[in-house]
Order: C-alpha cells, then structure tokens, then sequence
C-alpha cells in the first residue's frame, strides 16, 4: 500500500511550472529538429529542396504516415498493434485478387472491379474487429494477439496469390496512389485531410478525449462512465482501416501488389511514433507529435540517400539514428522514456 | 481474527439494524445486505443507515467487511441480498452508472485521476462538452471556477500527475461534488497526507459537511472519527455491530464494538525470559524511507521474537521489506550481528542471515507451477551437487525433511505449489525461509488467509526456530500471531509509538494502532499550526 510513487511530495511550484511548459513544448519539439534537418539536406545536395525532391519525400512517407496514425491512436488508447504492416499487404491483395480474373493469378470471383476499394477497407476493418474481439472478449495480451495475427496475415497473402505479385490492377485500385490532386499526390491530401481530422477529434471530442483516458487510466474511465471496450475496439477497427488504406495508397504508388508489402514497416511506425512523443504506456502524445515523427524519419531517409551513403550501411545509421533520435527525446522532456 | 464471538455483547442486526421505513432525513441507507465471495463472506445482513448532512464513520478491523460495503454503496458490486436506498428511493441498476454518480461519489485510497491529463479535464471527465467540440478554453475557465469555488489553489491547466497525494484527493473531492453527488465516500482519506494536511482535510469536510453534504468517513485512526464525525457504525467479522452517535460512545466501548472482547486464545506455553547477555543478531539504526517512515531504532536479540504492528498506512509492510532488502532505505542501516547488510539487495540480505516470509505469498512467495521440492529449496539449490548441478535425489531427500519437519500435508515433493491449501503453501513458504538456517527471519503477515490448525503449526514452527537461537521479527496485524512475540512494537503514520511487553490486552494493540492511546504523544505534525 506505501508505494513509494504515491508518497512522493510534489516538487516547488516553480520547478512543476517549467515541467509544466517543457510539457506543452513536448509538442513542438520535433519543429526545430526538422528545420535542421532541411537545413542539412539543402547543404547535401541543392536537389533537396526541388519541388519535386520534397513531394517526392511527402508522397514516400503518406503510407507509413496513416500506420503512424493508426499505431498512434492505439498507443494512446493503452493498447498495441503489430498486425497493422499485414493489413498493408493482405487487404488490397485479397480485395484485387477477388476482382481480377483467374489468368491473373485472381482467385476466379471476378466481382465487379468497383467493389475493390470498399472491399479492401473492409478487410481492414474486419481484422481490427477480430484483434478487438480477441483482446477484450477473450482478455489476450494485445502484444500476443497481433504478433499472431501479424503472421496469420501475411500466410493468408502468400496462400491466397500463391506467393506471386499481382500485376494486372483494376485502375480504380491504382488511382488514389497516382492521382494529382490541384498538382499535389492525392496520397498526400489524403494524409493531411486524416491527420488534420484526428488532431480534432481527438484533441476537441469526447470521442477522442476518452481515448485518452482510456490509456491513461483505464479504471477511473470506467468510474467516468466511459465504455471503455467499446473506445478500445473502434479504436483497432480504425486502425484496421487506416492500414488497408496505406495498403492501397502503396499499391497504387507501385503499382502492384507485392507479396512482402507492408512488411517491416511495423518497426518503423513504432519508432515513429515514440519519436513523436507517443507514450508506449497510453495515455500520452498527440497526432501532430506523431506526424512530426514520421516528418523527421522521412527527411533523415532521403538525406542519407542523396549524401551517397552506400546501400550496404544504410540501415545500420538509420537505426542508430533513431536510437539517437529516442535518446534526444528522451533529455528534451527529463522524464524516463516511457 | 477474534474467532470466538461474544453472543451478548451486540444487538441482533435485524432487530435493531435501520429500518426500512425510511425517515425524510435519511440520506443512504443499506438494508439486510450480504455478499459472498465463494467459500468467504464479506457481509452478513449487515446494513448502515446515514442521515442527510451528517459526517457517519465506518469502522472496523481489516476484513470486517468495511469494504464490500463501500462497492455496495458505490454500485461497483451487486448485493446476494438486501438492498440500498438513496433518500427513500431503491438504488439504479448496476448497469446505469450515470445515475449512480449522481447519487454517491467515492474518493478511493486508489487515485482515479488520469495522471496525463490535466487538471481541469479531470474535473470534467467524460463530461467536456454536451455535443460537439470542446472549447478548452471555457472548460479551463469552468474548471478554474469549481477550484476557486472549492477554495483550491491549483491550475487548471496542469497536469493532474504533477498535483501532490493532497491536491490529487482535493481535485477528486471537487469533482464528485461537481457532478451533483450531495453523499460522498472517502475511503481511509488520511492514510497518505501528512498531519498539516490532514487537519486542512478535516477543515474543508466540516464546511462541506456545514453545507449539507452527507459523508461516510472510513478510517483507521480512531482519533479522527471522534474529531469530525457525528454517528459511528462498527463491522465486525463481516457483521453490524452497533450505530450509536460519536459523542455518546466512548474510546474503550468503541475499541470493545472492533474487537468484540475476543476471549484470547492461549496459545503456546510463556516463554522464558532470555538471558540478559544474549547477543543482539538484528540491530536496525535510524532507517528512513521517505515520508514511508522514519526514526526507526530497533534490536532483536539471539531468539527473540519481536512483533511488529500497525495500520496499513503505518509503514510496518515498507519496514520489513526494507530489512528482508525488497526496498532500499533513504538513510540508516541494518546491522546482522556486526556486519552492515548492503541496502536493496535480496541476495545480500540472505547472504547476511535474513530470511524472509513476504507479504503475499501468491505474487512474491510461491513460483505455483514449480514443485513443493523446487519452491521450498530455492535458497539452497546450489548445494545439491557439484558446480551448480541439482541432482534430484538429494533435492527430493531435503524436501522430504521439509515435509516431515513442517508438517505439510502435500502428495508428496514433487506436487506442484499450486495445488496446496493456503495453509500449506505459506509453510513451504516458511519452510524456505528458513532453509538456510538464517540468524534473523522478518515474516510479513505469515498467517493472513490460514486456517485455525495450520496457523498452530506455522507459529510452532517460528517458536522452534526462535528456539534454536535465530531472531525473529513479526510483522502482523493479526493479534494470535503478535501474542507468541517477547513484546510488541506499534507504528503509527510511519513512527514506533509504543512498546508493549508481555501481558497486554487485545485493547492495548487495537487502541495503540488506532493512534488513541493514552501514551501515545500528541500528532508530531499537528502541533506546528
């Protein structure tokens, strides 16, 4: 019952105010970063600040940028989710393969092409709902339940298109990925519309903010009156959603469906997220915190790419990037990484 | 417990138990209410009846069922029977949880503030806005006016996990006030506030109270029923003993109402004094853990058995785990014979010669898919072979000694722990506290949840082990198991308030760790205002 967290004496009111504002700072810590960032790349190599460089580095970034999203609103929901990079791959590819016809390697359905976008939202939904289920109804670690579903996923890709890339598209499947938009990538619109309406909710509603309260304490939300399984599991079917969309958004950039999409991004998006001021533990972060994230990761991604580093040590200095990355995050709030 | 129960000492609950015919002034009242949980109840036709305006103490031992009757009251459990009424109407459905918060809000010992929100959206949780978006802005404001309102000094933009316990509480009282609740629950609300914080608490229930807010006040501090509370009901072994007004009750009845004169069991023969040349084995100097507790002086001599006691906010669990090195002290030391055991550290604790009983024996005592063999031998599995090997058969042979020694009634060495009886399980527990023949052993609670025959031998075995020269530290709120201690030591808020040799009353204890006894020196805190 003495635990020592309960028994600690607030700080002087001078030092809880300086927290008080390195807190709301939190936000906008990232901003200098990526100014640096630019910064750096326009020494690198002037290319980097050509229109066409930096929409090319926006486009690049939406797909991971709607996991962020995703992975973020769980995250702060208290909750965890791996499965998400097998949604990116197995929503689209099952949603094709139901249209395409069987020559195509599809599976002979051959539904009309027009439902391959709400079919391949609807997978999306469909498996947050089942990670949903399984996490509240059955009381499953969440970790566990995506990890599982993680693998389950990407078998169920490779079973249903035999391990093959699927190639011949239905072009209502390739237009969100390749479409200008009043000269901008309709991915990227896409993007900035959803993040913007996820910093309103869950920053102005109930809705979000008992999202919030969910992962921060899940027992005083329940005292609150808030459902809290129902906020958890719309929670994971709109992360369900937001990965099948990426899925597409990719799809339609490549212009195919490869039997890999999708897969190790996961990693990324918890990296991301967590740059991004994300709490691993709920509760904690905000959307544009998290956007900010994925805004730095992308940049640092294409400077190493224009300064020349050999693609044989890219991802040991990635990596060790974003170990930095985490560490700077973590000396800019003074609190233990959680 | 008190296992024999004085048939006429107390009222019959149904007799004289409130009424259903409720009276316009009653604010809550339970009726009849029992609840079980499988084989254990927690109330017993018990009931409570609380009058519009009036501050009303609950009080009772642990496992009195003070409780179960609080989540009956807060709609957190339903009742197996009787019912609840809020000013003469039946209580809401269970499932309508809006209704409930209407009608009773409850200050738990557990915070239910959201500590990475702030401040004002705690105050309005799950309630920001109608429809439609919030305005911060208006809410900070709204909030902001509630704190001021409820004379608060704090920001309302501020994050509620940077607010101290004092603050936190106040920001939980404001909000159960806010959402119209006029009958609000603290439970135990004193056990973390210092004693400056403490009398402002006490400050601001009277003028809540002067407002005509209804408060149920639980608490273990008997002084602080008799210094803001009107009426006073008692629990006992999940029963109603008596509701009776504070002023015409006084400290001795009140302490007899919690104990219910237990007629003592004898138990074990009186042991004879120790020599005075016996050596100290056990010596703790000037040990503090922040405001956990502090000033702790003590030694325990070569076989003697020394009790610890003391009110679950009184440090004593903090203070064992500290000497058995679960926790690490801010200042001071334990001294094993003459060597300083290093601070924080269960392995040098053991290698020092203290053996531990923890708290819990399901979260910290037992691994319960491992043997009896296994658990019961840990400590001194690397002496069963050569450089670190278990050879199963010496295993086997020393958990076989273990059995036969403790009296365990298990299949055999290689059931697993799991299936064993609580009483059982706790002796494997004792069984390996004692494996590596330690000089001091600090058992925590050691026969919480243990029927009457296993409770006999664990403590016969202390007694032997005692015997045989190891000291022995006690930290129990149970009165069987501090009665086999040479003397008794009391904590109160974190402090040793009192010593009682041998001979004491049950009263003596219960009294002493209510903070009311005559002895006890005036609240430290309290003097400085």
């Amino acid at each position: 019952m003495t635990g020592t967290t309960t028994a600690t004496v607030a700080p002087p009111t001078v030092a809880a105010g300086r927290r008080l504002r390195l807190a709301r700072l939190r936000d906008l810590a990232l901003v200098p970063a990526i100014l640096v960032l630019i910064l750096v790349g326009a020494l690198v190599d002037p290319v980097f600040l050509s229109t066409a460089n930096i929409i090319n580095v926006l486009q690049q970034q939406t797909e991971l940028s709607l996991l962020v999203l995703a992975e973020a609103i769980i995250l702060i929901g208290g909750k965890f989710d791996l499965s998400l990079e097998s949604t990116v791959g197995l929503a689209p590819a099952l949603a094709v393969a139901l249209v395409i016809p069987a020559a195509s390697n599809g599976l002979g359905t051959d539904w009309p092409t027009t439902f391959a976008i709400p079919i391949c939202l609807l997978i999306g939904l469909l498996v947050g709902a089942f990670n949903g289920m399984l996490i509240l109804r059955l009381g499953l670690s969440a970790f566990i339940v995506t990890l599982g579903m993680l693998i389950v996923l990407r078998g169920l890709q490779i079973g249903i298109t035999g391990g093959q890339n699927l190639f011949e598209l239905p072009p209502s499947v390739l237009y969100l990925g390749n479409a200008l938009w009043l000269g901008l990538p309709a991915s990227i619109w896409l993007c900035g519309v959803l993040f913007a309406v996820g910093i309103v909710v869950l920053g102005f509603f109930r809705s979000g903010r008992s999202i919030y309260a969910v992962g921060g304490n899940a027992d005083a939300a329940r005292a609150a009156g808030i459902r809290t399984d129902r906020v958890v599991f719309i929670v994971f079917m709109v992360a369900g959603v937001l990965a099948a969309l990426a899925g597409l958004l990719m799809t339609g950039r490549l212009g195919s469906v490869a039997a890999a999409q999708g897969q190790g991004m996961i990693f990324t998006v918890f990296a991301a997220a967590v740059i991004g001021g994300v709490s691993m533990d709920g509760g904690k972060g905000t959307l544009f915190g998290a956007l900010c994230g994925v805004i730095v990761l992308g940049l640092i991604n294409n400077i190493l790419t224009l300064a020349g580093v050999s693609a044989q040590w890219i991802q040991a200095i990635y990596g060790l990037i974003i170990l930095v990355a985490l560490l700077l995050a973590r000396l800019t709030t003074g609190k233990a990484q959680d | 417990m008190s296992a024999a129960d004085n048939q006429n000492s107390v009222a019959v609950p149904g007799a004289t138990a409130p009424g259903t015919g409720a009276a316009p002034g009653v604010a809550v009242e339970a009726v009849g209410v029992s609840k079980r949980f499988g084989a254990t109840t927690a109330l017993a036709d018990a009931g409570i009846s609380i009058t519009t305006g009036e501050t009303h103490a609950l009080v009772g031992r642990n496992g009195a069922g003070k409780s179960t009757l609080v989540s009956i009251l807060t709609g957190l459990q339903r009742p197996d029977s009787g019912e609840v009424r809020f000013g003469g109407e039946l209580a809401p459905p269970l499932s309508d949880r809006n209704a409930w918060r209407r009608r009773v809000a409850c200050v738990y010992q557990k915070s239910t503030i959201i500590p990475t929100l702030s401040v004002a959206e705690n105050l309005f949780l799950n309630r920001q806005a109608e429809r439609g978006p919030i305005a911060w802005r208006q809410l900070r404001r709204r909030a902001g006016d509630l704190l001021e309102e409820f004379g608060l000094a704090v920001d309302p933009g501020r994050l509620a996990g940077d607010l101290n316990v004092e603050q936190r509480q106040l920001v939980e009282i404001a909000r159960a006030l806010s959402t119209g609740a006029r009958f609000i629950i603290l439970d135990e609300p004193t056990a973390q506030l210092d004693g400056v914080a403490i009398e402002r608490l006490f400050d601001r229930l009277r003028s809540l109270s002067a407002a005509g807010v209804t408060l149920l006040f639980i608490s273990h501090h008997l002084q602080e029923v008799y210094e803001v509370c009107d009426t006073v009901t008692v629990l006992r072994d999940a029963r109603w003993v008596l509701t009776r007004p504070v002023a015409e009750l006084g400290r001795e009845a009140l302490v007899e109402a919690m104990t219910g004169e237990a007629v003592g069991l004898v138990t074990g023969t009186a042991r004879p004094p120790l020599p005075a040349d016996t050596p100290v084995s056990l010596r703790v100097d000037g040990l503090r853990l922040g405001d956990v507790y502090g000033d702790i002086d003590l030694e325990v001599r070569s076989g003697e058995m020394v009790g610890v006691t003391g009110s679950g906010s009184s440090g004593k669990v903090s203070l064992a785990e500290t000497i058995s090195g679960l926790r690490r002290a801010d200042t001071g030391t334990v001294v094993v014979g003459d060597r300083v055991v290093p601070p924080g550290s269960v392995p040098a604790a053991l290698a020092a010669g203290i053996g531990t009983v923890p708290q819990d024996r399901h979260r910290e005592g037992l691994i319960p898919l491992l043997s009896i063999a296994e658990n019961a031998t840990l400590p001194i599995n690397g002496s069963f072979g050569p450089a670190g090997l278990i050879v199963p058969k010496r295993r086997a042979a020393a958990a076989d000694r273990m059995i036969e020694r403790y009296d365990i009634k298990a299949p055999g060495p290689d059931a697993p722990v799991n299936s064993l009886s609580g009483g059982n399980a706790q002796k494997v527990v004792l069984a390996r506290a004692l494996s590596t023949d330690p000089r001091v052993l600090v058992l925590i609670n050691p026969t919480a949840g243990v029927d009457v025959r296993s409770k006999e031998s664990l403590l016969g075995a202390v007694r032997d082990a005692a015997a045989a020269g190891t000291a022995v530290l006690m930290v129990s709120d149970e009165l069987d198991d501090l009665r086999t201690c040479d003397r008794v030591l009391v904590m109160f808020h974190g402090r040793v308030t009192r010593e009682l040799a041998p001979g004491w009353a049950d009263a003596d204890v219960v009294a002493a760790v209510e903070g009311v006894a005559a002895e006890q020196p005036a609240a430290p805190e309290g003097a400085q205002q």
